[in-house]
């Protein structure tokens, strides 16, 4: 955006425009970017906001909210709903969703082993490489999943970096429910770093450092007073991981294979049924986006708002 | 630097371009078609179009691979598709039985067989060496084609294989041995000729139980039905019939 002097003609209210028509519809569209879809107007008492935007932008936000919003209706649109209860309750369909749900489950939680310990270290540790190491730790975030899946594949498959260390051992990973956890996990981790990361750096060091100075050792000081106070980021960067473990696709087909109750997990269901019965693939898929909007809506809910893992990315 | 005004005209120009961006460019509708042929087709049909398009020139054929099942959607949801081959009759009845799709031909078949990772690690030999403990087999879900195929060949050899993983289709199954993942996989034969020197093939004397037919149909929505049919035609001639037979696939 350019300066106002550059603008020469340009009114300067056309930046900082205060009507109140245009607070109401500013406030609504910084609702909606927010994740919340219902626009409920508001009016905000005390000062004037400044954080208006020109009009234009708000159609063109428009314009992006419906890009990501029709889709979803379209596909609602689509669903048999005579047999949607028959579809999304048949035997390969609750295979899927219980295998799903119990990795998800398992990858959330060694996202948290090791994403906790991964986010303390980025947020209050300075050392030589550190300014690398983040790009590195949240890759999985931008790398395209089946990318994942070939990488995971030469590390732990059987002719993998390690796959043959774990099969002398007797670990089987290739086919397994293992792989499937190993997948979910590789991609969700970030999140849940990323998100806590922004908890830890928004709450500061003020309270730590008094913790200390009064004589409480390292690890005290984590467990009383860092863990506590983000508690919500980490409640909302578990819930997006889960999400995301929940919706991982590319690298779990790349890696795991597809066996119903095995590493058949929904998206891989909804991958074959589509080949097979699309009635029962758009049934499930609207199954995983009810239950990714439920996950989202209760991350967000459950966030601080000041540390919440939305706000933080945005 | 721009001006606060000029943002929204880029803006709208953006969007005007990528709007327009994917307009065909109309320069010789007459004598251009589009072909939606299965994905395990794509090495013989790139040369069956450029074949034709040799024979006659000025046309130009257009070609579009994906899985049967894919296309048959694209083609109901309103694609515009000119010619649709496709890897099995199920798919094809699919478009005849809405009226999409006209008189079908077959013009290629293909049978099953088993591909291994290069120096065959498992010694695999024979359809029965699939269920052998130890073997980890992968195969196509019984219910896309490849994998009825494959629940066929277990009725009529009375074998029954536990694989480790029944996969979405016969490019799946590939990447899992090709990557030495799995011992043993079952695809086509086309499929282990086009995979080269990633993959082994191991031929067995069952797979002629199981044949797989491939038709081909005009489209009934073609807007150049003349040409459709012309292709079509010729899809179905000799010359179409050597590359198809180079590539592995048999006679119907």
């Amino acid at each position: 955006m350019a300066p106002p002097d550059d603008a020469g003609g340009v009114p300067a209210p056309e930046i900082g425009c205060r009507t109140p028509a245009a607070n109401t519809t500013a406030t609504s569209s910084a609702s909606t970017t927010s994740g919340h879809s219902r626009v409920r107007p508001r009016r905000r008492p005390g000062p004037a906001r400044v954080d208006a935007v020109p009009r234009w932008v708000l159609g063109v936000a428009a314009v992006g909210a419906l890009f990501v919003l029709l889709p979803l209706v379209a596909m609602v649109g689509r669903v048999n709903w005579g047999n949607f209860l028959e579809l999304v309750t048949s035997e390969s369909s609750v295979a899927a969703l219980l295998l799903s749900l119990r990795t998800s489950s398992v990858a959330t939680l060694l996202c948290i082993l090791f994403g906790v310990p991964m986010a303390l270290v980025l947020a209050r540790t300075r050392f030589a490489g550190l300014r690398l190491l983040r790009p590195l730790v949240l890759l999985p975030l931008v790398l395209p999943p089946v990318v994942g899946g070939i990488a995971l594949l030469y590390t732990f498959g059987r002719r993998g970096l390690l796959g043959e260390t774990f099969e002398l051992l007797g670990i089987q990973i290739a086919f397994s429910t293992t792989a499937v956890v190993l997948a979910q996990t590789f991609v969700a981790l970030p999140y849940l770093v990323l998100s806590l990361e922004g908890g830890l750096r928004a709450v500061g060091t003020r309270y730590e450092a008094v913790a200390a100075t009064l004589g409480a050792a390292p690890t005290t000081v984590l467990r009383r007073v860092t863990l506590p106070l983000v508690l919500p980021a980490l409640v909302s960067g578990a819930v997006l991981s889960f999400a995301r473990a929940l919706g991982e696709f590319g690298a779990t087909l790349t890696f795991a294979g597809s066996l119903q109750g095995v590493t058949r997990t929904l998206p891989l269901e909804i991958y074959l049924q589509r080949e097979i019965d699309p009635d029962a693939a758009v049934a499930l898929s609207l199954v995983l986006v009810v239950v990714a909007v439920l996950v989202v809506g209760f991350a967000h809910r459950g966030a601080n708002p000041a540390t919440g893992f939305l706000r933080r990315a945005a | 630097m721009t001006s606060p005004r000029a943002a929204p005209v880029i803006l709208a120009a953006t969007l005007l371009l990528a709007l327009t961006a994917c307009a065909p460019s109309a320069a010789n509708p007459g004598r251009q078609i589009t072909v939606f042929a299965a994905a395990s087709l794509t090495a013989p049909f790139t040369q069956i179009a450029a074949a034709y398009e040799a024979e006659h020139p000025g046309t130009t054929i257009a070609l579009n691979f994906a899985g049967s099942s894919d296309l048959v959607t694209q083609i109901t949801e309103g694609a515009p598709a000119d010619v649709f081959a496709s890897a099995d009759t199920t798919n094809m009845a699919k478009l005849t039985a809405t009226d999409l799709a006209d008189r079908p031909v077959d013009f290629a078949t293909n049978t099953l067989s088993i591909a291994v990772p290069p120096g065959n690690p498992a010694g695999i030999a024979s359809f029965a060496d699939l269920a052998r403990p130890g073997v980890k087999t992968v195969v196509c879900a019984p219910r896309v084609p490849c994998g009825a195929a494959t629940a066929t060949l277990e009725t009529n050899t009375g074998v029954t294989l536990t694989p480790v993983s029944e996969e979405s289709s016969v490019t799946d199954v590939l990447g899992k041995v090709s990557s030495g993942e799995a011992d043993a996989g079952l695809v086509y034969v086309t499929d282990v000729r086009s995979a080269g020197a990633s993959v082994q093939g191991v031929p067995f004397p069952e797979s002629t139980g199981a044949v797989n037919t491939y038709p081909i149909a005009a489209l009934a929505a073609s807007t150049n039905p003349a040409l459709a049919a012309s292709f079509t035609q010729y899809v179905t001639g000799p010359a179409a019939r050597e590359i198809l037979k180079a590539a592995g696939f048999g006679t119907p």
